[in-house]
């Protein structure tokens, strides 16, 4: 089944004038304005959002954009796979609460012409900052409809201009034990890494997250910058970004070093190609019970990304 | 205090135990609590609680032989039943609502993916030992039925299993669950079951079972090695003596 939507998303027109600007900023300001003694409006909003399934009135409209109705924000802050902070799906959202994503740095370097330490902010003001509303599916075959607030990758990519050697990007997420309890462990090999082929980081659909629903991505989300690629399984979408490098071999991705019988570095979804723990057949479509949504090729955005894969055998590279 | 009123307080705490995950359960589906998958929670609560009631089950006899207290044997059938009644539990879940009623994906699954492979033969080692657990099928299987239900070191042993291979990642628990399996198993060895339960105190207690401790005198203690098998039996005449 595919999904109606025009080949390169229309983002000009997703994006409603002046309703979201730059949130962060924007909190920090209220704070200040109220000596601190208030929360800003944006922080008292994700509270009350957290407490119901209820859909804001104001994303009524994202929610026509893929006609399947979005989760709840507080099914996407809770529910989480974010080992950083432990193995558990409710882990994230409990331990992270010491988290600091401000201030925030990311290193780029590798085959580019313009490497540097770069502020968040100064990552940020040149960018168009967007709503992009993506199904998610996770390769433990539950999916969810989420409301993302970021940039498109090209434009980071064209401001740091990779040289022709530059065949893959790879991202790492930042490693803190003491502010992510789930990093006290090897239960993965931190840092975290993950990356793509370079056509696959340019393409309009795969951006930079820095919110979901208008507001700054929650630590257990993958503040303050987070990879969403919707064509492939969740784990693609590395969190908490503090390094990208343009390198020229493939990189070894987390989970692929961790268990390279069962997880790839493409990792496109994929309903024919089984995996050894999950059938990728079906899915659960939270908050629903049943795990009875068919998957779809390429989660759905077979019209906009299957060239990329052409003449590829998507078993071998799974 | 009496032996009868001390099992039978025994008994209760077992049953207000062995159910408070499933209140919780039924709490939470009540109150929405469950987050927002719930069906992952159902499967993995009652999955954790059928092996960890496994696991107790099984050290009902060696808790036996270390107390030498032993009306102990007597919560060893609500255990295994109620292991039995969340495995049940577990499978009725996954075949509702991952399965969702289809003969064919469950068949697939079962085929294909290993940890499912060795949990459903968990379960169907499983459901003969609950269907025999009655005083009525002891007795008509007599020496059958402590062969039959060593089964459940099998079945114990393939749920431990199929946690762990379900398990993407962080193997901590199941692998704390295979070292509480194993060392449940290797202190049946002869080695450390230096005669506690030998047959001489089974008479013993064959002639007067009412007594507060039916625990032979000390001289037999590190005679006649048991067996593994062997302690099984002693248990279930154990249980024959408080049929008979």
């Amino acid at each position: 089944m595919i999904i109606r939507r025009p080949p390169d998303i229309p983002s000009s027109e997703i994006t409603p004038e002046g309703v979201y600007v730059n949130r962060r900023k924007f909190i920090k300001a209220a704070a200040a304005g109220a000596a601190g003694f208030a929360l800003g409006p944006s922080a008292l909003e994700a509270s009350e959002l957290q407490q119901s399934q209820e859909i804001p009135p104001r994303f009524a409209r994202l929610q026509s954009e893929l006609d399947e109705p979005l989760n709840s924000y507080r099914d996407v802050t809770t529910y989480n796979n974010f080992y950083e902070f432990g193995p558990g799906k409710d882990d994230p959202h409990r331990n992270s609460g010491e988290f600091q994503p401000e201030p925030w740095t990311v290193s780029i370097g590798g085959e580019c012409n313009k490497p540097g330490d770069y502020h968040l902010e100064d990552l940020l003001s040149g960018v168009t900052l967007e709503d992009r509303v993506y199904r998610l599916r996770c390769v433990e075959a539950w999916s969810m409809v989420i409301p993302w607030y970021g940039f498109q990758l090209s434009s980071l990519i064209n401001r740091v201009e990779p040289t022709g050697n530059a065949r893959y990007i790879r991202f790492e997420t930042v490693v803190r034990p003491e502010e992510m309890p789930g990093q006290r462990q090897a239960i993965l090999n931190w840092p975290y890494v993950e990356g793509l082929r370079m056509d696959e980081a340019m393409h309009p659909l795969t951006i930079l997250a820095t919110g979901v629903y208008g507001m700054d991505l929650p630590n257990q989300n993958g503040a303050p910058l987070r990879l969403v690629v919707p064509w492939k399984y969740g784990f693609k979408g590395v969190k908490s970004i503090v390094r990208i490098d343009f390198v020229e071999e493939m990189p070894l991705n987390t989970w692929q070093r961790q268990n390279a019988f069962e997880y790839g570095f493409f990792a496109n979804v994929n309903p024919n190609v089984s995996h050894p723990r999950w059938s990728q057949a079906r899915e659960r479509r939270l908050p629903s019970l049943f795990k009875n949504f068919d998957t779809m090729m390429f989660n759905g955005y077979a019209d906009q990304v299957q060239h990329l894969y052409a003449g590829m055998d998507l078993e071998r590279w799974k | 205090m009496s032996t009868k009123k001390a099992v039978l307080g025994l008994k209760t705490v077992l049953w207000i135990a062995a159910l408070l995950p499933a209140a919780w359960l039924a709490r939470g589906l009540m109150q929405s609590d469950l987050g927002p998958n719930p069906i992952e929670t159902l499967t993995r609560v009652t999955g954790m609680t059928a092996l960890v009631l496994l696991l107790v089950t099984l050290a009902v006899t060696p808790f036996r032989r270390v107390t030498g207290w032993n009306p102990v044997i007597k919560l060893r059938r609500p255990l295994g039943l109620f292991a039995f009644f969340y495995a049940l539990m577990h499978f009725s879940i996954w075949f509702v609502f991952d399965m969702v009623f289809n003969v064919q994906y469950m068949i697939e699954d079962i085929a294909e993916r290993k940890y499912i492979t060795v949990g459903m033969a968990a379960l169907l080692v499983l459901i003969p030992l609950a269907v025999t657990s009655t005083r009525g099928w002891i007795r008509r299987l007599g020496k059958k039925w402590s062969t039959l239900h060593k089964g459940v070191y099998l079945a114990t042993a393939l749920a431990v299993v199929h946690y762990f291979w379900l398990v993407k990642a962080d193997t901590r628990l199941p692998v704390l669950l295979a070292v509480c399996l194993v060392a449940l198993l290797l202190v049946r060895l002869p080695v450390f079951a230096p005669g506690g339960t030998s047959r001489k105190g089974r008479e013993g207690r064959r002639g007067g079972s009412s007594g507060p401790t039916a625990r032979p005198a000390g001289p037999s203690e590190g005679e006649a090695p048991a067996s593994v098998g062997q302690g099984v039996e002693d248990d279930v005449d154990a249980e024959g003596v408080r049929i008979g």
